[in-house]
């Protein structure tokens, strides 16, 4: 599957294309199969999303997993600092990224 | 320490509005990210994997307790209550805000701070040894040349949009405490016949084409060294090539048209810049100077003090070493290690490592930031120093003192008595953090550190650099570490190239990599394995990196490789 990612403009915060709209967690992002570049041409336009761009993800039962560790460690937040993830109080998150 | 002028300050107050203005057009979407990208990297501020990073200069590492406070609010108020202190003896806030940016270099500026210079084709926050103006091996202060080159360089108009990125080190000692011949230029300060001079190399750095400076100049004077190096500049600005990112460096320029045919035309440029008047004028450089004196030092026989803060209070009767030396071996320990020789008698230089086990290299948390200053205003004569190996320096305290600030840093988290040990290991952040990594460097700083936690056992091994890099791009060094690590993707994995035998001290050399990769795990064993094999190897008071070089790579290659 492909995923569009990007950062949220005033913030930096990681962002993900769910179909409709950006979410922050990647569990909720969709497949935008051949579509990502359009996408990510209106929503920068509209400043909803900066450096927007597609990536490889697989599909698992809690969702999206980004193919490269790269995007991973996007998704999640530091290896090494749990507590700055998105999910701090889940100290294995981080084994999702390796 | 250097105080801004009203030139300066209004050069700094300017640029603040600026960048305010651009941030505010880009989010009203009246400029593109394309436009604005080269905006926000002249002002520090980068776009990476978690949130935007700004990367504020320490000129020079040198910096006065009000302005490491405010770095210390800036991490609180702005970011996540930490900062990543970095091997350009800068640092590093990982999440910030763009809407918040401006603010933040506002709240900079009131302390005489920015974050200019940090990004770019420009001359970069000019580099320097940690122990300037205290070291005992000093010829001269090479913070005044570095203020200097700061003022000279700042939007200096022919060198802000130069092939590529520029570094520049000064030093004033024997002893190479900045990895000065891996820059772009280094200086050395010396003295020929009684006169102040520098001996110039060009052309060195790391990063994928790693290079040694040769020796440009054996001697430029003082008065001529401004000159000089823009002479130095002004050929690679004609010469270097733009057409081509990955050989835009001087080092490439220096490689391709030799040393020798370089140094050709800086002369040949330089005899046209003297006449330009471009040095400083003597009031001027005074002015500079006078800043930089000797802070008032007292009597080496002056009674201790007791350190009290909000956080921290040394017991009432700490008032002196001696007892407390026999009575507290993990000072023995830290004194040992973290101190070094002052020029001036009953002081020593103090250096608090940002190494704790299992720690990450160069954090401290906006608390720590805080004690580090309070303990400078209190002891250090309001000065602290930024190391490239990511520690931060006490330059000027007095050796009855010594037991006062380390109970106040043990308090803290801060007194790791491991400097320049295995445990003291540079490390970029790594794909933790940043966008160009290949792989996580932190990590495995802190399984190497775990793995070598035993003190005896560390100093058992006595001085050993290792320096952790996430990418070719190699910011952790790796190049120049007795041990360095490169971490690498192979095939969509992180894999780690082991290196043995660089020096960025005065004995300046590359490490060379040792054979095929290791997984996270592997590299930590293969680090032990080769240390076992110094100490297997060693001769009567050899380091890890005077072993190698007597023995050479085959023992090592053979007890990884079998």
């Amino acid at each position: 599957m492909k995923l569009l990612t990007g950062n949220d403009l005033p913030t930096g915060d990681v962002l993900w294309w769910t179909g409709s709209t950006w979410s922050r967690h990647v569990e909720d992002a969709g497949d935008v199969g051949d579509r990502g570049e359009s996408i990510a041409r209106v929503e920068e336009g509209a400043r909803r999303v900066n450096g927007a761009y597609v990536i490889d993800a697989t599909a698992t039962p809690e969702g999206p997993r980004p193919a490269h560790i790269k995007d991973r460690v996007r998704a999640l937040g530091p290896t090494v600092r749990p507590d700055l993830t998105l999910k701090p109080a889940d100290p294995a998150a981080g084994s999702w990224v390796i | 320490m250097y105080k801004y002028d009203q030139y300066d300050q209004q050069i700094v107050d300017a640029r603040v509005e600026e960048f305010r203005d651009q941030v505010k057009r880009r989010l009203a979407g009246q400029i593109t990210e394309d436009q604005f990208k080269p905006l926000r990297l002249m002002n520090g501020l980068y776009l990476q994997l978690h949130a935007y990073m700004l990367r504020v200069a320490i000129p020079y590492g040198t910096l006065d307790s009000r302005q490491m406070r405010m770095l210390a609010t800036i991490a609180r108020k702005y970011d996540r209550g930490y900062g990543h202190f970095t091997t350009r003896q800068n640092i590093q806030y990982n999440w910030i805000k763009l809407s918040d940016a401006p603010d933040i270099l506002a709240d900079l500026a009131t302390v005489e701070m920015h974050a200019i210079q940090t990004s770019g084709n420009c001359i970069r926050n000019i580099s320097s040894d940690q122990y300037a103006g205290a070291a005992a091996d000093e010829v001269a202060d090479p913070r005044i040349w570095a203020e200097l080159l700061r003022q000279w360089s700042t939007f200096h108009p022919e060198f802000s949009y130069l092939p590529r990125k520029f570094k520049i080190a000064v030093i004033g000692a024997e002893e190479d405490r900045a990895a000065m011949r891996l820059h772009d230029i280094g200086i050395q300060l010396v003295k020929r016949d009684g006169v102040l001079g520098g001996r110039i190399y060009v052309g060195g750095g790391m990063g994928r084409t790693p290079m040694i400076a040769p020796e440009i100049k054996d001697f430029v004077t003082a008065d001529d060294l401004l000159s000089y190096v823009e002479a130095c500049l002004r050929v690679y600005n004609r010469y270097g090539r733009r057409d081509n990112i990955y050989k835009a460096r001087i080092k490439i320029l220096i490689h391709e048209i030799g040393a020798d045919d370089y140094r050709r035309q800086v002369e040949e440029e330089f005899a046209h810049v003297k006449s330009l008047g471009l040095d400083p004028p003597k009031a001027e450089f005074e002015r500079i100077t006078a800043m930089f004196a000797p802070p008032s030092f007292v009597a080496a026989d002056t009674p201790a003090t007791p350190f009290v803060s909000s956080e921290v209070e040394t017991p009432a009767s700490a008032t002196g070493v001696s007892t407390a030396l026999e009575a507290n071996g993990d000072f023995q320990a830290w004194r040992a290690q973290n101190t070094a020789a002052h020029k001036q008698p009953g002081y020593a230089i103090v250096t608090i490592s940002l190494k704790p086990t299992g720690g990450i290299p160069g954090d401290a948390t906006a608390e720590q930031i805080d004690l580090m200053a309070d303990l400078a205003e209190r002891y250090s004569f309001d000065e602290l120093r930024v190391t490239h190996a990511q520690n931060i320096v006490l330059p000027h305290v007095r050796k009855a003192d010594l037991y006062a600030v380390w109970q106040a840093l043990d308090a803290a988290g801060l007194a790791p008595a491991n400097l320049d040990l295995i445990s003291d290991i540079i490390a970029c952040p790594g794909l933790d953090y940043c966008s160009l990594a290949n792989a996580r460097s932190i990590p495995v700083a802190q399984k190497i550190a775990t793995r070598f936690a035993d003190q005896n056992r560390q100093r058992d091994l006595g001085e050993l650099k290792l320096k952790i890099s996430g990418c070719i791009n190699a910011c952790g060094h790796h190049h120049a570490g007795h041990i360095g690590i490169l971490g690498v993707d192979k095939k969509g994995t992180e894999n780690y190239q082991l290196l043995l035998g660089g020096s960025g001290a005065e004995d300046t050399s590359l490490a060379k990599i040792t054979g095929p990769g290791f997984d996270e795990d592997g590299i930590v064993d293969a680090v032990e394995t080769v240390t076992n094999v110094y100490l297997a190897k060693r001769a009567e008071g050899e380091r890890f990196l005077d072993t190698y070089r007597r023995v050479g790579m085959e023992p090592f290659k053979e007890a990884l490789y079998g």
